[in-house]
């Protein structure tokens, strides 16, 4: 398969009244043709900050993109991208669906409005073929009486219909990226199994591939082929969905997994909680981001930032513990306990 | 043995009158029991009524109609004396421990609200003892008493809710969405912290949540409420096993499991549910679930049905589950 977005050593921080918040130090991932990525993790861990960047949505000022960061897109570094350049991207090339649905329609225009702007302008329809197109997408995505349904205003629609709008609006340029940024946290249990089940749908008849940002474990298992965890701006694990999920090779992973009730499970135990809080940003620690939390810390892990370790089939994780040196004893990933 | 009943909801509904004459039935004829000791989840999505029910249960919302009892007495009718005592035995713990705390109170005085009007410390000394009591039963500490809210962070300041609600001794808490604003490892202290604190201090719970995985955890009993009313109450091993109610089959089936070959094999059988939530003004008459339920018939648009035991405590409102 071809790379279709390569994410090189990406840097992004905030310039605010209290500091410099470096949201994103140092990311790297990339996406395949057609293959569906999840990012995961807690709030403040620099995954949204990640995939405004890729959008070309960090505002400047107060925003920065630190040099050396780099992103292409089917080889060429889209942040060296000209005006026009950009416009040709988004929405042609990326598309990007947001968590709070009514806040990312426009009020004042209805609907169908919202999809044949898209039109006309990416893909030089007149205003007629662009309504007609508009009318097909809403009922691609399930919007019943769609005929009725493009005159009206976002506020006339429910929750899950505004975001079944925003994937039409984001689809209808037949984009090759779709980043679906917690599409579904805002919703009901009922409605967000329909739209996960939207997006894998339209992800396998068009062959987009899905960069999916979510805090949810459960939603993950569904859909992604990869994950990409997220700890303080950083990368602490990555691989293939079952390595992730059988095979967590890195403390915060492992910790995640347990931290969350399974419904198919009855046990009445303890949740492992995670104590404590992710560090400030604004100083980040020297060392290992996650040291003050992880049960397994030991000296160097306070002191220098851990190494990446390489595991089979692109599977690797930035932990102290898999250093040659470290104990070898009482680890979490040796044995099968983070199931 | 028959457990003590400690608060009784019989009959109870709540509507507002939302202009041009339109009525929202927010609590439409919910009838359950909450026993000493125990934690009753109650869950459902949004709009289902979850909230209004949890307040209007300790008095927070003026009844329409029904009767709510507690420890015997009846929550809508008491006065003076009585009710302060009521207010000091039932505590509630909100869902965003943003709005809910006073940014222009210190952490010492919001914890300490509830001690000087009910008058619980002697004198300062015993003030200040209580609060470091608390903050410490919480997971916080003395040098946080002096702080304001906007210092800490949202898992932080949920504690801080807690120590409010516990500074008053209650017996009973409504806990609204008290996890829902939070990160998943935060999450899972304060449900730790929670079922600590029961354990220790013999504290009865409502949980009302959305997140039907956490309620599982922390809830020897369930009760599913879908736009108003109570479609289905079990304990919650047995609603999680043998659920009877087609919207209780479809609200579990749609939660996603953190495995991915365990969801693999869930797919095949996963019960999707078509449409949206109507909306609860001017409900048609009948079984409020069955413009999306594949069962409904005849009967369920002609009236409600009501809420049955159908053996060993396990109470369903379905026309047709003996057909099915």
């Amino acid at each position: 398969m071809d790379k279709l977005l390569e994410v090189k050593d990406l840097k992004v921080s905030y310039h605010t009244y209290a500091g410099e918040v470096q949201s994103v130090r140092g990311v790297s991932f990339d996406v395949n043709e057609g293959e569906a990525v999840a990012i995961v993790g807690e709030s403040g861990c620099g995954k949204s900050v990640t995939s405004k960047s890729i959008m070309g949505l960090i505002k400047t000022p107060p925003g920065e993109i630190k040099k050396g960061s780099e992103i292409l897109y089917k080889g060429r570094n889209i942040l060296d991208f000209t005006q026009k350049e950009w416009s040709e991207y988004r929405g042609n090339e990326v598309s990007i669906i947001f968590q709070d649905a009514l806040a990312s329609l426009n009020p004042t225009m209805t609907v169908g409005k919202q999809i044949v702007e898209n039109l006309m302008m990416h893909r030089s329809m007149s205003k007629k073929e662009a309504f007609e197109e508009a009318v097909r997408l809403l009922k691609l995505v399930g919007i019943p009486n769609a005929e009725e349904r493009v005159n009206q205003y976002p506020h006339e629609y429910s929750g899950g219909m505004r975001q079944r709008a925003m994937i039409a609006i984001a689809y209808a340029c037949q984009p090759n990226l779709l980043i679906a940024d917690e599409p579904t946290t805002a919703l009901d249990v009922t409605i967000q199994a329909q739209i996960m089940d939207l997006i894998k749908d339209l992800q396998k008849k068009m062959n987009t591939a899905v960069i999916l940002i979510t805090h949810d474990l459960g939603v993950v298992a569904n859909i992604a082929s990869r994950i990409v965890v997220m700890y303080s701006g950083k990368i602490v694990e990555r691989g293939f969905r079952d390595d992730i999920f059988y095979r967590p090779k890195h403390p915060y992973t492992c910790a995640l997994l347990k931290a969350v009730p399974r419904l198919d499970l009855s046990n009445k135990q303890k949740l492992a909680s995670i104590e404590g809080t992710p560090p400030d940003l604004i100083s980040p620690p020297k060392g290992c981001p996650f040291c003050t939390r992880c049960e397994y810390c030991m000296d160097i892990c306070c002191e220098q930032a851990p190494m990446t370790t390489h595991f089979e089939d692109g599977h690797e994780a930035a932990c102290w513990l898999h250093h040659p040196l470290a104990p070898k004893d009482n680890l979490p990933f040796k044995t099968e306990e983070c199931k | 043995m028959e457990k003590e009943v400690l608060l009784d909801v019989k009959n109870l509904c709540k509507y507002f009158q939302v202009g041009k004459g339109l009525t929202l039935k927010a609590v439409d004829d919910v009838s359950f029991k909450i026993h000493l000791g125990e934690t009753l989840g109650l869950v459902g999505e949004s709009g289902c009524g979850k909230t209004t029910c949890g307040r209007t249960c300790i008095g927070i919302y003026n009844k329409t109609s029904g009767q709510v009892s507690y420890d015997g007495k009846d929550v809508h009718s008491l006065k003076g004396a009585e009710k302060k005592a009521f207010k000091k035995e039932v505590q509630m713990i909100f869902q965003d421990p943003y709005a809910s705390l006073d940014p222009r109170m210190t952490v010492a005085d919001i914890v300490a609200e509830g001690i000087d009007i009910h008058g619980l410390a002697k004198d300062k000394k015993e003030r200040t003892e209580k609060i470091y009591h608390y903050l410490d039963l919480v997971g916080l500490n003395k040098e946080h008493a002096n702080r304001f809210v906007h210092e800490f962070s949202g898992g932080q300041r949920q504690r801080i809710g807690i120590a409010r609600a516990l500074a008053v001794e209650p017996k009973f808490i409504v806990l609204d969405e008290p996890i829902s604003a939070l990160d998943v490892s935060i999450q899972a202290q304060i449900v730790n912290l929670l079922i600590k604190l029961q354990n220790d201090m013999k504290l009865t719970y409502l949980f009302v949540a959305h997140d039907l995985s956490m309620v599982k955890h922390i809830s020897d009993r369930v009760a599913v409420m879908y736009l108003g009313s109570m479609v289905e109450v079990t304990t919650s091993e047995e609603l999680y096993r043998n659920p009877l109610h087609p919207y209780t089959q479809a609200l579990l089936s749609a939660i996603p499991i953190p495995d991915p070959q365990v969801e693999m094999e869930r797919e095949s059988t996963r019960i999707k549910l078509e449409g949206d939530v109507p909306s609860p003004i001017n409900p048609a008459p009948g079984c409020r679930f069955r413009g999306r339920c594949k069962y409904a018939n005849e009967k369920c648009s002609q009236c409600a049905p009501t809420l049955k035991d159908v053996g060993n405590g396990h109470m369903l409102a379905c026309h047709r589950y003996d057909e099915l």
